[in-house]
């Protein structure tokens, strides 16, 4: 589904160059769950951002269903972000000014104009109110993300990368910032939804959280292993 | 791609509602049209009363000399115009300066006055002669006839001629009836070369009684005109011989004919007339005289108010220059405090224009808002306006202008429709350009860069 060839990426730090990503080679098929695992700076989430095309490769081509990430047109590339990933961050990333509902329908409004909206809002709306639901957060719609629980905030941004149905869900860091029993929660639900055919990439420093997925590429050097 | 996504409108509308700041940017916005719209509507209507009252003095068109000789000819021109389809009415009016004294209220002190000879019945058809007058506007023919003696030659003075009239509200004190108040006039009557006519006698006096007021709200002619009859000036003047002259000629167009193509069609007259006139004795006169419409005629009097107005709109101008400077602050703080938030949008896939639209729309928000604030607070205000200077008078004797210097009755406040929408569009255009640097700035940010910024 998805393919890394070659993938380099360096940061330059005043006169000295930070090589973070050397070459990292590897696919994931349909329906993985693929962990990524590596120390904290080894380049896990540069990574992931590449591949979600929130940045650029310095050298080396990301594939989606052998398609050439480089070669889309501007719009192509926000409709990939937009329907064909679904990101969730460490810090979660909500929009404070948005109740819990309005941030996950963000990207189903972001990819309609507003004609389009009037038509496919109650559509939406179920879904995301589904989805909250799946997520125990049906208590929580009218909430500011500011009034939840971490465990409550990522959960919510798990909904919203999923509003759209996206083929690819990247998840960086999911449980870094929450305790181990919230931690395992998130794991458990991002389980359940690759039984239910989600293709994850996850990525985190923490082996026992990688043990929840069924694969598990290092990151090592700057390159990827396994 | 969509063109127009919801979350940006939501976003926009939240982050107004939700920042203190963008109240603070609205009440800017409305201050500065607050004011703009109070001044302009205030400076505009002075402009415009100012010139009503100048056309309604001199008619629609005026032909004119600036020479104190004057010029002869007339008659047969005035029957011409007459006949004319477009003429209204004319009159023909003799200027010239002189001294005035008023023996009962300031004995021996003289005043420099301008006099004018007219016609008073052909005058006030030309102009609003009649109407500005206190004891005889509706019997203008009796303009020149005291009503404490209708023998005695009667003149029509500014109703600041008589000096100590003027009370502190602005309004003036008449008596019941004219009161018998000599004005002794006098002039220096000039031959067709301009030298002083009769040798022996070189200053020509008339004493006159004072009959009626003249109240045009022109400083000039409230404080320095006198009116008599015609024939009268003409004697003072020197006017009367070898041959008549008068110094002009005011005319009134019929309704609906342009003042411009009215004015042209007498300047073709006028030239026709002057080029029959030629060979004739004293026909050099006739090369001194202009024939102009009334806004030309009093160009030098409405042209330094039209200045001022000039000035205030670029004081104004400014004031918008602030408003699109207060919109870029605001944004741009909330640019640099939401740079995560516009890595989330991009990370969603919202595209620049997106993202540049949401602090556009955010802009507009403020604009609009504050234009609307403003418009309806200036609305309210200048609908109070005098009843709010009334009562500051009233209680602390204090006026905007005083009434005292300024011969303005109540302060003009007729909203322009124009003025109003020009202002509105101008506060949305000033937030506009003001979101304008930091929306770019947003919309170029690099997803990755706005996230991570947020995560150290
Ligand atoms: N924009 C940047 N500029 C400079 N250095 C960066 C930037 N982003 C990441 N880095 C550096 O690259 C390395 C890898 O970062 P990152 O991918 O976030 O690692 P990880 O997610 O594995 O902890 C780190 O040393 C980090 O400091
Ligand atoms: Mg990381």
């Amino acid at each position: 589904m998805i393919k890394a060839l070659n993938i380099a990426k360096s940061y330059r730090m005043g006169k000295a160059k930070l090589e973070v990503l050397r070459g990292v080679n590897f696919a994931v098929e349909k329906g993985q769950f693929a962990a990524i695992v590596g120390a904290s700076g080894s380049g896990k989430s540069t990574l992931l951002h590449i591949l979600g095309a929130l940045d650029q490769p310095d050298s080396g081509v990301v594939y989606f269903e052998n398609e050439p990430l480089n070669q889309f047109k501007r719009s192509r590339l926000n409709r990939y972000r937009n329907k064909t990933v679904g990101f969730v961050f460490q810090f979660y990333h909500l929009l404070d000014e948005l109740t819990v509902l309005e941030n996950v329908l963000a990207p189903a409004m972001a990819s309609v104009g507003t004609i389009g909206w009037i038509r496919v809002k109650n559509k939406m709306t179920r879904r995301a109110k589904g989805l909250l639901e799946q997520f125990g957060l049906s208590e929580r719609l009218v909430h500011k993300p500011y009034e939840l629980s971490g465990g409550e905030r990522q959960r919510t941004a798990l909904a919203r990368a999923l509003i759209n149905e996206p083929a690819l869900l990247l998840a960086d860091e999911p449980t870094g910032n929450l305790d181990s029993k919230t931690g395992h929660g998130i794991l458990e639900v991002l389980s359940s939804l690759n039984r239910q055919g989600q293709t994850i990439i996850m990525v985190t420093h923490d082996e026992r959280i990688a043990a929840g997925a069924n694969r598990t590429i290092r990151l090592v050097d700057g390159k990827a292993v396994g | 791609m969509p063109l127009i996504p919801m979350v940006k409108w939501l976003l926009a509308w939240r982050y107004f509602l939700k920042r203190p700041i963008s109240y603070l940017a609205v009440a800017a916005v409305s201050m500065c049209v607050f004011i703009v719209i109070v001044v302009m509507t205030v400076m505009s209507g002075l402009v415009r009363e100012f010139k009503a009252k100048n056309h309604a003095f001199v008619g629609d068109c005026v032909i004119e000399t600036d020479s104190l000789v004057g010029f002869g000819y007339y008659e047969e021109f005035l029957s011409r115009l007459q006949e004319q389809s477009f003429v209204e009415a004319v009159s023909p009016v003799a200027k010239g300066i002189g001294m005035a004294v008023i023996p009962q209220i300031t004995g021996e002190q003289n005043i420099g006055i301008e006099i004018n000879g007219i016609d008073p019945a052909a005058h006030s058809r030309t102009t609003n002669f009649a109407s500005i007058l206190h004891y005889t506007k509706n019997n203008v023919e009796r303009v020149f006839s005291p009503s404490y003696d209708p023998e005695l030659a009667g003149c029509v003075v500014g109703v600041d001629v008589i000096p100590y009239r003027r009370q502190a509200d602005g309004s003036y004190y008449y008596w019941q009836q004219p009161v018998p108040v000599q004005i002794v006039v006098s002039s220096f009557p000039l031959n067709l070369k301009g030298g002083l006519l009769r040798s022996l006698d070189l200053v020509s006096t008339k004493t006159f009684y004072y009959s009626d007021d003249v109240h045009s709200g022109l400083v000039r002619v409230d404080g320095n005109a006198v009116f008599i009859p015609l024939e009268q000036a003409q004697v003072l003047f020197g006017m009367d011989t070898p041959f008549a002259r008068i110094s002009a000629i005011h005319i009134r167009f019929k309704e609906g004919t342009p003042v411009p193509i009215g004015t042209a069609r007498v300047r073709a007259l006028w030239q026709a007339h002057v080029q029959s006139c030629k060979g004739r004795p004293g026909a050099d006169l006739l090369d001194g005289v202009r024939v102009q419409t009334w806004q030309e005629n009093r160009r030098s009097i409405i042209a330094p108010m039209e200045k001022e107005e000039t000035m205030m709109t670029m004081l104004f101008l400014m004031l918008g220059v602030i408003t699109v400077f207060i919109i870029f602050v605001v944004l741009y703080m909330i640019v640099a405090h939401k740079s995560k938030d516009i890595g989330i949008l991009k990370s969603i896939g919202l595209n620049m224009a997106d993202i540049l639209m949401i602090f556009l729309v955010f802009s507009v928000f403020i604009g609009s808002i504050g234009s609307l604030v403003g418009s309806v607070g200036g609305a309210v205000f200048l609908y109070n306006i005098n009843d709010i200077e009334d009562w500051l008078y009233a209680h602390y004797h204090w006026q905007l202008w005083n009434r005292e210097v300024y011969a303005i009755g109540d302060i003009p406040n007729q909203l322009q429709p124009e003025l109003i929408l020009s202002v509105f569009g101008a506060a949305i255009a000033a937030c506009v350009v003001g979101a304008l640097v930091p929306g770019v700035r947003a919309a170029r940010m690099k997803p990755v860069q706005s996230l991570q910024v947020n995560q150290l």
